[in-house]
């Protein structure tokens, strides 16, 4: 069974979401990863937005975290604030896993979703934060879609808008944020994790197709590709799930 | 004023009586729903200049204050529209032309600081941002912030935990409340008086509401003060905060209004593709802004049958099956 990139990257988080998990939800690719777990293997897993809205139905895909059809028989609906406390309470917070993308990554996850180039004089200007920085702050395990670029894993950032693990082991706790952190990278190319002692990003799979080299050609950064095994394609399962119940409109895939 | 009188008066008399030249402003919804639009317009047609914005994520509200030339001043933490715009494209385009002064916090940031003003406390703590550089640099310089008495002479301070380590934080972020001038929501249902029912979710409406000295509410439909209280916790504004009702059908078109009707996507593509281009958008406001005398106006353009193809199902709020490609 013939399938594109954009589902390989959607199978890829869906995998990583664990049944009774919150998934905190972007817009696009993430929504629909969040979506297409609860189908295939998380029947139990709760999809939650920014916005304030609690166990969606989602009969439709929404194409912003506003999108009214989040809004449809939830659990309830309610603002900002209760959505982020979501994230910080002490029985909840645990549960939570965040799923976000950004215009740049650094080797120890942290994002830029503000500008390229200078912040005052921009070349471009990006949409900012949103909920990015405060997802990252507070929830313990967090997936990132990227796109894999020399210029998107650059080794400095134009700017650090959401984070990581900072500047490496033990800098998330000195800057007084809660552990935790980025567990895993998905990108068109593979998949890359972060190494328990170095804070470290590392590559732990490739697609059919593509070669650790092929990856690192798009890096300015290196990692260790060691540990890197191919990945098992999306199922034909799978597959026809995220195409007749997920997304059949094609609304992002 | 604020008290139970009769506040419905037209969207015009409204704006020109509480949003001045200068003045704080913030305005409701998130993206694309429930952008009181109908305001915002009238913002624009009436050529407020000038006015320092708050938003978390508003969308189409913010982008066209700034594309109509209303904005110099801007506090946001998100400048994207949905798939019509993933970054919001005037505003991209005044950040990166150096034509107006921003700066940068995160939604939640932005909604408890809202929150902090509403509650008349001058900051709020929190553990969002620390070691980023939303932190770390600030668009409004320290010299700007001492000059200007209507702005906090800091954008965010980080603080060892004053108990100790309780909860088990070490340290804590502290941001400074915001007091809007002027707060503008669109709401489904609102009395004469200005007590407000919000269907749906509620984003930051409510505490930026409640945080600006002057409230306007733009509402779908105007109901009995009677009707509201058979369900009072169904409300979340009551009137004491309101000083304007209106009532705009489609106040919030092209954003969605959950219940009412969805967003407009061709309209909103169609609006992206005249943003890129500064003569297109130039033309776009002469005609669907300045071109018209209201909102009623900006509707005929639109047309009937295009605001039947959004009209909200009665079961899911939204329009069902709506060609959203």
């Amino acid at each position: 069974m013939d399938y594109t990139l954009k589902e390989t990257m959607t199978i890829m988080a869906a995998r990583e979401i664990r049944n009774g998990d919150i998934v905190f939800c972007g817009t696009g690719i993430s929504m629909v990863a969040a979506m297409a777990a609860k189908q295939i293997s998380a029947p139990d897993s709760i999809i939650f937005f920014e916005t304030g809205s609690i166990d969606s139905c989602l009969e439709e895909i929404p194409l912003a975290v506003a999108d009214p059809r989040v809004m449809f028989g939830a659990a309830s609906n309610s603002g900002l604030l209760e959505a982020f406390a979501t994230m910080q309470n002490p029985n909840t917070g645990d549960r939570v896993i965040g799923i976000l993308g950004a215009a740049q990554i650094d080797k120890y996850g942290n994002l830029n979703s503000t500008c390229i180039g200078n912040y005052f004089q921009p070349k471009t200007r990006l949409s900012g934060s949103g909920g990015s920085c405060d997802v990252a702050s507070f929830v313990s395990r967090c997936l990132i879609f990227m796109q894999h670029e020399k210029r998107k894993f650059p080794i400095k950032l134009d700017y650090l808008t959401s984070p990581g693990y900072l500047v490496g082991p033990g800098a998330r706790e000195r800057a007084g944020l809660k552990p935790g952190g980025p567990t895993a990278v998905i990108t068109n190319l593979g998949v890359m994790r972060f190494d328990n002692d170095t804070k470290e990003m590392y590559l732990a799979g490739y697609y059919p197709g593509v070669t650790p080299q092929n990856i690192l050609d798009n890096m300015e950064f290196s990692v260790d590709i060691s540990r890197a095994i191919e990945t098992e394609p999306p199922t034909e399962r799978e597959l026809k799930i995220l195409r007749k119940r997920v997304d059949p409109q094609k609304l992002v895939l | 004023m604020n008290t139970a009188q009769d506040k419905v008066m037209t969207l015009e008399q409204a704006i020109a009586s509480y949003v001045t030249d200068g003045c704080h402003i913030s305005i409701g919804g998130f993206t694309v729903s429930r952008n009181p639009m109908a305001a915002v317009y009238e913002i624009v047609r009436q050529r407020k200049k000038n006015l320092h914005c708050y938003a978390h994520s508003n969308g189409t509200g913010v982008d066209e204050l700034i594309g109509g030339g209303c904005v110099s001043r801007l506090e946001i933490a998100y400048g994207g529209n949905g798939k019509a715009a993933p970054t919001c494209i005037r505003f991209k385009l005044a950040i990166q032309r150096g034509e107006i002064l921003f700066e940068d916090y995160s939604n939640y940031h932005m909604s408890l600081r809202f929150h902090a003003g509403a509650m008349g406390v001058p900051f709020i703590a929190t553990l969002s941002g620390l070691g980023t550089d939303i932190l770390n640099i600030w668009g409004f310089s320290k010299e700007m912030r001492a000059k200007d008495p209507k702005l906090p002479n800091k954008k965010a301070e980080v603080i060892d935990n004053p108990f100790g380590s309780w909860t088990g934080a070490s340290k804590v972020v502290l941001i400074p409340a915001i007091n809007p001038d002027v707060t503008i929501i669109h709401v489904q249902k609102a009395d004469r008086y200005g007590t407000c029912r919000i269907e749906g979710l509620n984003f930051a409406d409510i505490d930026q509401a409640k945080s600006a000295k002057n409230v306007i509410v733009t509402c779908e439909e105007i109901v009995d003060a009677a009707e509201l209280r058979e369900k009072p916790e169904y409300n979340q504004i009551p009137f004491i905060h309101v000083s304007a009702v209106v009532h705009v059908p489609h106040g919030a078109y092209p954003s969605a209004c959950y219940n009412y009707y969805d967003y407009d996507p061709m309209y909103l593509r169609q609006l992206s593709n005249f943003a890129k281009d500064d003569k297109l958008y130039k033309e776009y406001l002469e005609t669907f802004v300045h071109g018209v005398k209201n909102h009623r106006g900006l509707l005929n353009l639109v047309g009937q049958e295009q605001l039947k193809i959004i009209a909200a199902d009665a079961r899911t709020g939204y329009a069902t099956g709506l060609d959203r490609r």
